[in-house]
């Protein structure tokens, strides 16, 4: 009890202000990363794949130090990791905890899989419906057809 | 609908789609009027299409309107690398309404987007082709009467043909009972069969065309392409059980009507074409009346 305790202190709290995405599973973090573009920020982040968690087995988590998303941005990543949990912190208080939503719309992220879509061949931002939330399928706007989840790619 | 493109079949209502059909009535008894007059149709074909491009042309033409575009893309500003959002942005500037056939999926919906003038969807691809549908509805309508309470059967390559696939989404919103005749490699696609369930109708599948013919009211035919089959072997064997010929009429309903999207190759025998039951040549005549009906709502003079 007293090391689960400190784990959650070290993994959880030991933010100032800013934001913590827990709950991702572990090999999904890499993906997370990319959607929201951490890669290209300023702020100081840590990531962290494969701890141990009572839920999930294995997770990821990240923690952006500064940084407060819009809630739009932050349900881009349901796309991938729908267990995903968000948390807002500020003062070293949790000021809001809550589960990722998948969205009704995706855009911009996800390149379609039809090689006769428009969107791979025209300079056009992709947009999909989310039409089935469990088996994470996506319809396309233009060509109307259907990607899957195992069939992602990111732009 | 005035002003609104149409680009997927479901972009109308069904009544929507019905007034058009009203609207298609009142032009076959009446083809040439002088309501296009101020207007200026592009027709933009970045892929060939005679047989449609001449149908809306033919149509714009009787109701006295212009007419500009191309009619491959090999001899437009395409070939010199312009996007698709340029050509269609500039015609835009030089017409009232553009009507567009592309190879690209999905490309008719971009285009709608960045146009100031509404849009006219002649196929997108393998997607969607939605006045081919309005005309087959029309067709439909004027050779039976109605179309709740059918039994259509749809015969040939049913997993790539974009026609029936639209036909079959259209007629979910009447009280239809399908018929799906074709080889087992080309059978509906679960993604159509999907809409049918949602709608709580029936359908049957079936390899065999003669089984079907006593049952249903209108049989609308397609051609199967010997590209789609991976294996030619098995093409060889089908492309014969799909070739509709006069004596298998025989123990058809009375009221039987045959439909076909045309070109036709051979999947109807030429012995069918003077039977009562052939209706595909004035089907290709109905879509141009049906085109001047959309136009006609879309560009408010009707």
């Amino acid at each position: 009890m007293e090391s689960k305790k400190l784990r959650t202190e070290l993994v959880v709290s030991a933010l100032e202000n800013g934001t913590v995405i827990d709950h991702i599973p572990s090999k999904n973090v890499f993906q997370v990363i990319k959607i929201l573009n951490l890669d290209t920020f300023d702020n100081q982040i840590l990531f962290g794949t494969n701890l141990d968690s009572k839920r999930y087995g294995k997770k990821g988590i990240i923690k952006v130090k500064n940084k407060f998303f819009e809630i739009e941005e932050i349900n881009k990543i349901a796309i991938v990791a729908p267990s995903a949990t968000l948390i807002v912190i500020k003062n070293f208080e949790i000021i809001e905890k809550k589960p990722v939503e998948v969205p009704g719309i995706v855009d911009k992220f996800i390149k379609c899989i039809n090689p006769n879509c428009v969107t791979n061949h025209e300079n056009i931002h992709t947009r999909f419906t989310v039409i089935d939330k469990d088996a994470m399928k996506l319809q396309c706007h233009y060509c109307e057809k259907t990607t899957s989840k195992e069939n992602f790619i990111f732009i | 609908m005035k002003n609104r493109s149409l680009v997927s079949i479901n972009d109308y209502s069904k009544e929507e789609y019905l007034k058009i059909l009203d609207i298609a009535e009142e032009f076959e008894k009446n083809p040439k009027q002088n309501i296009f007059e101020k207007y200026v149709v592009a027709t933009l074909f970045f892929e060939p299409s005679t047989r449609t491009r001449l149908s809306f042309e033919s149509a714009v033409n009787q109701l006295g309107g212009k007419i500009i575009g191309f009619s491959d893309a090999s001899s437009s500003s395409v070939k010199k690398g312009e996007s698709l959002k340029d050509t269609i942005k500039t015609v835009a500037n030089y017409s009232d309404l553009i009507v567009m056939r592309h190879p690209l999926e999905g490309s008719a919906r971009f285009a709608s987007e960045v146009s100031d003038v509404p849009i006219i969807n002649a196929g997108d691809g393998a997607n969607q082709h939605p006045t081919q549908c309005l005309l087959d509805l029309y067709s439909i309508r004027k050779t039976q009467g109605k179309i709740d309470d059918l039994h259509i059967a749809f015969v040939g390559d049913l997993k790539y043909g974009r026609t029936v696939h639209s036909n079959v989404i259209a007629l979910t919103n009447f009280k239809c009972t399908f018929h799906f005749v074709s080889p087992t490699e080309l059978k509906l696609p679960s993604a159509v069969k999907r809409h049918i369930k949602e709608s709580n109708l029936e359908y049957y599948q079936y390899t065999d065309l003669s089984e079907v013919i006593p049952k249903v009211d209108i049989l609308y035919m397609t051609r199967i392409q010997r590209e789609r089959f991976s294996d030619p072997m098995e093409y060889e064997r089908v492309k014969n059980a799909y070739i509709l010929n006069g004596n298998m009429l025989a123990n058809s309903k009375p009221n039987l009507k045959v439909l076909h999207p045309l070109p036709r190759v051979n999947e109807i025998d030429e012995n069918v074409d003077e039977m009562k039951q052939a209706y595909y040549f004035q089907q290709a005549k109905n879509g141009v009346y049906v085109r001047q009906a959309l136009m006609a709502a879309i560009l408010g003079v009707k």
